[in-house]
């Protein structure tokens, strides 16, 4: 009833002209809810669909079939019908995407990367350096590294940069893929405790996680994408 | 972040749009709809018709077919093709920006680039010479070109500050809707990314609306909401831009998107 997300048979095949119009299908019949304060991990062997079920919920792969209903703004917005410019509407202020690998813009330095969520909400520049710096130093990215651009970082460095970049709004819907992949302990429990505070402030998360012992640590409930299988 | 008049009004309309050279056919039924602070990339190989749409979208040839309407600052909706010379006027040299592919063709190459940047402000009634200069230099330093060069002509110098201060040049008027040919075009590949940098810091502080041509799908990524694929003078393909690009439908996207080397 005031499920943040609301799944109801998406389906997703991708045709590749360029083999021959080769029909690859992905999912079939995913439906599952997310009520806020929820964390559902997507559980399945690689190439179940994971990510591509994320992938449809965040709008950046089409849904050949079926519904994606987002709480947006008091209604609810199939996003698998939306037009452009609601999809953009409905990222800015309800869904973040924690993607596994970072994608920045060159030359713009790390503090700005991460302040810019905030600043394109319409939050004054300074106050938004300001939360940037305050999740930079609880994820470890020392202060020095702040002025320079992400792109010469170590792949850990960069996840976690990317990781305070979508964690930095309050959105209320998360979407996280491999939040954890490349981190050490000490950063993997900085973010579980960042996914619990977002749990406590009514935010509502999808992820994938192949580390066990962090799926326990985070999961609400485990949705398996096996069971929307499509390969015929 | 800048102020709309309305922002869920569109800003420019294109219906049915289409043109042709005798029998030969550059570009057929063309329709979108453009919103305040929006981006859209055109994209698509040479021949592909792309640059003729941005000409008749910004009344620049006349359409064969179909009609392009713009949302006036007094927000009603006029067709461009029954607009006034004072309205037309007013779209140049105020309302509208053109970002051309060679700095020369948007630039005075002789006049300083103070007089460069002043003229477009002139041409709307400014006359008092130390604020248009004052003005002039603040635009040098938003497009990252030393205020130290505002006497100097354009055509000493380098290709990529030519190109800054062409949308210096077209940005001073404040305008709502910045068309782009290629804007990055002619130019190395790290005078690109710092360009490109530079344009989408500007166009999302001053919530400008842009149509951009360009072949460069790295551009259209970085810069544009939306994308259109156009091939043999129609569009074939529309959606959001990471949509379009990471989940291609039609064939001839598909051989785009897989035809960029990677880096």
């Amino acid at each position: 009833m005031t499920a943040m997300i609301d799944i109801s048979n998406a389906e997703k095949t991708f045709t590749m002209h360029l083999q021959g119009g080769v029909e690859l299908p992905v999912v079939r019949g995913v439906s599952f809810h997310v009520d806020p304060g929820e964390c559902v991990v997507l559980s399945g062997p690689s190439g179940a669909g994971k990510s591509s079920i994320l992938k449809m919920i965040f709008g950046n792969y089409r849904c050949d079939a079926g519904r994606i209903g987002i709480r947006h703004q008091g209604t609810v917005i199939d996003l698998a019908a939306a037009e452009p410019r609601q999809v953009l509407s409905v990222r800015r202020s309800t869904i973040g995407y924690v993607s596994q690998f970072l994608r920045a813009v060159p030359r713009v330095a790390t503090i700005d990367v991460v302040a810019e969520p905030l600043i394109a909400n319409g939050i004054g520049r300074a106050e938004a350096r300001e939360k940037a710096g305050v999740l930079l130093r609880r994820l470890n990215i020392p202060e020095r590294l702040w002025p320079l651009p992400p792109s010469t970082f170590s792949g850990g460095e960069q996840q976690r940069v990317n990781i305070a970049h979508g964690f930095i709004s309050d959105l209320p819907i998360l979407l996280l893929d491999e939040p954890t992949a490349s981190l050490d302990a000490a950063n993997r429990a900085v973010v579980v405790q960042l996914i619990e505070e977002k749990k406590r402030q009514g935010v509502a998360m999808v992820a994938i996680v192949h580390d066990d012992e962090i799926r326990h640590l985070i999961a609400d409930r485990i949705v398996d994408v096996t069971s929307f299988a499509a390969a015929a | 972040m800048a102020e709309h008049i309305d922002n869920d009004q569109p800003l420019l309309v294109a219906e049915g749009l289409g043109k042709n050279y005798g029998r030969l056919t550059a570009c057929r039924d063309v329709s979108f709809t453009l919103y305040p602070g929006e981006v859209l990339a055109i994209v698509g190989e040479s021949g592909s018709g792309k640059s003729t749409l941005l000409q008749l979208l910004s009344a620049q040839l006349e359409p064969s077919a179909g009609r392009v309407s713009y949302r006036m600052r007094d927000g009603v909706l006029r067709d461009l093709a029954g607009l006034g010379e004072a309205e037309r006027r007013f779209l140049f040299r105020t309302d509208w920006g053109y970002v051309h592919q060679d700095p020369a063709q948007g630039l005075r190459m002789a006049v300083s680039a103070g007089a460069n940047v002043g003229e477009r402000l002139m041409a709307v009634g400014w006359n008092h010479y130390g604020r248009i200069r004052d003005t002039a230099s603040s635009w040098l330093e938003r497009v990252e070109i030393d205020t130290g060069r505002i006497d100097d002509a354009p055509r000493t110098y380098s290709g990529g500050m030519r190109q800054r201060l062409q949308i210096a040049r077209n940005l001073v008027t404040d305008p709502r809707l910045v068309f782009m040919d290629e804007p990055t075009g002619g130019l190395d590949v790290s005078v690109q990314a710092r360009l490109l940098d530079l344009m989408r810091g500007l166009v999302s502080e001053l919530g400008l609306a842009a149509i951009v041509v360009t072949h460069d799908l790295a551009v259209a990524r970085l810069l544009s909401h939306r994308v259109m694929v156009m091939k043999g003078g129609r569009v074939i393909e529309t959606g959001l831009t990471d949509q379009v690009l990471d989940d291609p439908r039609e064939p001839y996207t598909q051989l785009l998107v897989s035809s960029i080397l990677p880096p």
